[in-house]
Order: C-alpha cells, then sequence, then structure tokens
C-alpha cells in the first residue's frame, strides 16, 4: 500500500485530508459518525476574540455544483472554546487540531492566536484573513499585502506553534499577498477560502441570502483552486495547503500535484459527513492506479 | 443521524402540488415525530430537508410541497428509484408535557409532521384534537387520515371554501385543550403563539446547509441562547421563542 503520510510545518499528518473550517464544526457532530481520528487532523470553527452570532439568515444557497453561505463566523468566543469545545473535543480526537481563526483588527488575531498557542491540543493556527462574511475585517486583511503581512507579524509575535495564513481568492495578484506572508514569517499558506458569490430569487427579486452576498464554494471552484495553489506553491518556499471544491480522492492528488502539501475538504462535507472519511480510504486505490507510491513525493509534481 | 439508502414505493399527487412519498429503507435513527430527513438529489448540490408524515420499522412516508428544484425533481421519480438519505435530523416534538387533550396545528405544508405525532400521542391514550388550515378546498390532504387515526379533526380554509371559515386560530378560539403543538408557515406560527392559552411546541424552517449541526447556516436568537433549527430544533418550546421581526 502506498504512503499517505505527509508532513505539513513540522508537524506528520497520517494522511493530507483535513476538513475545513466551518464545515466540520468541533468536529461532535462528526464523531458521532465515525472515527474523526482517521483524518490528518481537521480546522474548526472559525473562532474569534469575543462572540458572534453572525449574520441573519436565510445564510444559504444553492448554486450549480455549489453554494453559497454568509454564516459569517457565528462561534461562541475563545474564552468558551477554550473552556468548553476543547474539553469535548479531547475527549473523540486524539491528534493536534488546527485552530482557525479570525478577527476584526490585528489585536484581535494576536490575543485569540496567543490564547489557542498555549492549548496542548492545538497544532497549528489557520490565521483566516479572507472571510467574505464580515464587515470591517476578514477579507479586508487578506486583500492586500501589507494588511497581510501585519496580521502575520502580529500573530508571530506572540505564538510558538506554525501559523498558516488561509488566503482569500478575491484578490487581483495572489502571489503577491502570500509572499508577503512569508516574508512576515508564515510558516504555511492555505487556500482558496470562498469566491465571493451571489444568488438572486426570481420570484420575490430579492437576493437569496440575506446579506446579500456570500462566499461560493463547492466542486464548482475546484479548477480555481487548483490554478491558485499552482501558482502560490511555485512562488512560496513554505507549505501550502489546498482546498477548494476538493470532493474525491482524484481531486486530492490533483491539488498535490499542483503543489499542495495538504489538502481541506469544505462544502462536500455538507453534502456527505463521511466524504473525508471515504477519500481516505478511496486513496490508497486511486494511487495505485496512478502508480504513486508516496503522496509526500507528488507534491508540486507539476512544473 | 444515519445515511442510507431508499427505494421509492410510490409517489403520488395529493393535491395540484402536493406529493406522497413512500419509501423503504433503514429508519432506525428516526426516534421522534417532528423530525426531519436530507435528500440528495441528482443535479443538484445541496440536500434538501423535508419533514417526516409517518414511517415504522422499514418504511418513510413524506408529504412535500412543489416550491422549487428541489421538490420538482421529486415529484417526477418514480417507484423503484432510489435515493441517498439522512435520517434522524433534529430533535422532533416532546411528548411528555401533552396533557390529556392536546391540540394539533398543522398549516399547509405544516400538516404532514402532526401526522406521525398525532398517531403516538393517541397510542398514549390521549383524546387528540386536529386543526388543518389551508387556503382554499382544492389544497385540502389528510382530512381523513387524521379521522382515520381517531383524531378529532377541524379544518379552516381562509376563503370559506370547506370547513370552518378563517385560520386555524379561529378554530382554536373555542377549543378545551392541555397543550399544543404545531408546525406551518411563519405568520401562522406566530399567530398561534399569540392566540394559544396553554403552553406548547412549534416546529420552524430556515434554508439549511447541512441538516446536521455542521454549518451554522440556520442558526436562530431564541430567550435561551442561539440554536441550529436543524440540530436544536426544529422543534421550539413556545416560552423560549424569540420573534425578531
Amino acid at each position: 500500500m502506498g504512503k499517505l503520510n505527509v508532513n505539513l510545518c513540522g508537524i506528520q499528518l497520517s494522511n493530507p485530508v483535513i476538513p475545513a473550517s466551518g464545515t466540520f464544526g468541533y468536529g461532535y457532530e462528526f464523531a458521532e459518525l465515525y472515527d474523526i481520528n482517521e483524518l490528518g487532523t481537521f480546522s474548526f470553527k472559525g473562532t474569534t476574540k469575543d462572540p458572534r452570532f453572525g449574520n441573519p439568515t436565510p445564510r444559504i444557497a444553492e448554486c450549480p455544483n455549489g453554494m453559497i453561505n454568509a454564516v459569517g463566523l457565528q462561534n461562541p468566543g475563545v474564552e468558551k472554546v477554550i473552556s468548553e469545545e476543547l474539553p469535548k473535543l479531547a475527549k473523540c480526537f486524539h491528534k493536534p487540531v488546527m485552530a482557525n481563526v479570525s478577527g476584526f483588527s490585528v489585536e484581535d488575531y494576536a490575543y485569540t492566536c496567543e490564547k489557542l498557542d498555549k492549548e496542548a491540543q492545538v497544532g497549528w493556527l489557520e490565521v483566516n484573513v479572507s472571510c467574505p462574511n464580515v464587515h470591517g475585517g476578514g477579507m479586508s486583511f487578506g486583500t492586500q499585502p501589507e494588511a497581510a503581512a501585519e496580521v502575520t507579524r502580529a500573530v508571530k509575535a506572540v505564538t510558538t506553534k506554525p501559523v498558516i495564513i488561509k488566503l482569500s481568492p478575491n484578490v487581483t495578484d495572489i502571489v503577491s499577498i502570500a509572499k508577503a506572508c512569508e516574508d512576515a514569517g508564515a510558516d504555511g499558506i492555505s487556500l482558496i477560502n470562498t469566491l465571493l458569490g451571489m444568488r438572486i430569487d426570481l420570484r420575490t427579486r430579492k437576493p437569496v441570502i440575506a446579506n446579500k452576498m456570500g462566499g461560493f464554494s463547492g466542486s464548482a471552484i475546484f479548477p480555481v483552486a487548483v490554478r491558485m495553489v499552482y501558482q502560490v506553491a511555485n512562488a512560496v518556499k513554505i507549505p501550502v495547503v489546498g482546498m477548494g471544491g476538493v470532493s474525491s480522492a482524484e481531486d486530492v492528488i490533483e491539488m498535490m500535484l499542483a503543489g499542495a502539501t495538504a489538502v481541506e475538504v469544505g462544502a462536500a462535507n455538507l453534502v456527505n459527513p463521511y466524504i473525508c472519511r471515504d477519500i481516505i480510504r478511496d486513496l490508497p486505490e486511486v494511487m495505485a492506479k496512478y502508480r504513486i507510491d508516496s503522496l509526500e513525493e507528488i507534491i508540486g509534481g507539476v512544473k | 443521524m444515519k445515511q442510507s439508502i431508499f427505494k421509492i414505493l410510490s409517489n403520488e399527487a395529493l393535491t395540484d402540488c402536493v406529493y406522497k412519498m413512500v419509501l423503504s429503507g433503514d429508519t432506525s435513527a428516526i426516534t421522534a415525530a417532528g423530525q426531519f430527513v436530507n435528500i440528495k438529489l441528482a443535479g443538484l448540490f445541496l440536500r434538501r430537508p423535508i419533514s417526516v408524515c409517518d414511517y415504522d420499522e422499514k418504511t418513510l412516508t413524506i408529504v412535500y410541497k412543489v416550491v422549487g428544484k428541489g421538490t420538482e425533481v421529486m415529484s417526477k421519480m418514480k417507484p423503484g428509484q432510489e435515493l441517498d438519505i439522512l435520517t434522524g435530523l433534529g430533535n422532533g416534538y416532546d411528548l411528555s408535557a401533552a396533557g390529556d387533550k392536546p391540540v394539533l396545528l398543522g398549516g399547509g405544508v405544516g400538516v404532514p409532521p402532526m401526522y406521525n405525532l398525532a398517531k403516538k400521542l393517541i397510542a398514549e391514550g390521549k383524546k387528540v384534537s386536529v386543526i388543518l388550515g389551508f387556503n382554499t378546498k382544492s389544497e385540502i390532504f389528510y382530512e381523513e387520515e387524521f379521522k382515520n387515526l381517531g383524531c378529532d379533526v377541524t379544518v379552516t380554509t381562509v376563503d370559506g371554501s370547506y370547513g370552518t371559515k378563517g385560520f386555524v386560530t379561529t378554530a382554536l378560539e373555542d377549543m378545551d385543550y392541555t397543550y399544543f403543538y404545531t408546525c406551518g408557515p411563519e405568520p401562522m406560527l406566530k399567530a398561534v403563539h399569540k392566540a394559544s392559552r396553554t403552553s406548547g411546541q412549534m416546529s420552524f424552517e430556515e434554508r439549511m446547509g447541512c441538516g446536521f449541526g455542521a454549518c451554522m447556516g440556520c442558526s436562530c436568537k431564541t430567550l435561551t441562547g442561539y440554536k441550529r433549527i436543524c440540530k436544536e430544533g426544529p422543534v421550539m418550546r413556545k416560552e423560549e421563542i424569540l420573534w425578531e421581526s
């Protein structure tokens, strides 16, 4: 059987499959369905300094081969994540978890990351500078190289664990932003977050989503994600975590050939809650079909 | 929650746009009346949440109204075809507070979940009254089915073309009941909330991403905190509901 393990920023993963933040809660809904220790790791629900309800509903819209969400970072806030969610998670997940963090100011990001960095369960900090669904924060930090670098520096100054900056595809030059984060000390880059999208209800002549716009994800965005992962992986030396529309073992391999060290799976979890487990189980057979002995060897295989 | 494949046994129109589909499959994850299932349909990305009308060990009955692409696809399916369904979703109705004379109010496509609830309450020996609200006579369905269970059934129509003229709340006015259970469009739920003289439970609808608590797509604010319609709901107690508009 081929080797599935990869090394992400100094931590070994038994396989490269990682449920993406916002599609896997804090893990235990899925732990009721299968042993989530089968996963490489998972990225938990985007956590902020203060508790947030998020946006008004409807927050979800159907799209061709995908969906739009405008949840708006609903989460109980970092204190409660540490006091309630992490202890619950410890009972069903025994691997380092990826802590996904969002903020509305540079200080917010640093505050939340510093707290989570001290938690033994946390392996990596995935810093989301790309949420399209909040105003005055989130994506605004990820659309300018200087702002993304400033968040990176502030987080790196107060943490010891690997810091992965999660980038937005809603930019003109993704490479310049990735490089700015690398220069500021980022240990890895993850991409892509959702594409800004919109649907209109013909009957009511109103946007389907209460917040009007939201993040478009699902298999429809896979080619855009592969392209951006390829561009960034060829421009930086730090590991890249690829995501965007991944829903099969073949997609995981394609992302890795484009340059991803590990691969996150997002919207597909909402449609098939077993998808990550199934992808991991399918990988050996698909690897054999394409004569791949070790996933680590194919990272960035396409030049 | 359980994911499994169901086979369609029948799929027939009850009115112009309301269909009844009976499926065979593993229903072991369904534990309460008022729960829902989430159905994967060819050509559509997100699953479609539909309330459970009735179930036994081997069959699942759903009654749905064609309102969009998903339900349109469903309405064209034939016996023998298979569907990938997540079952056992949501909390469902709590029967323990019903008292001896509960009233069940269903409005339009909110009628179906009342059926299995009525069945369960009658099995517990309750005297069950049911108020079924529709816009007009041609939209009425399941009146006989509720009567056959042994319920005291009142039908209301907004235009007065059948039964009591008015809304479900019109019929509720001079009824004697110990508790209420309801499902229907939000304006109806609000009216029942206001008009009811006892405590009760109501089932809510929202556009969902996953249907099992992972995405926070269907959250709402209640007097007892934030809740996910798909996980802590869809049934809420009267006392915890916070009307936002």
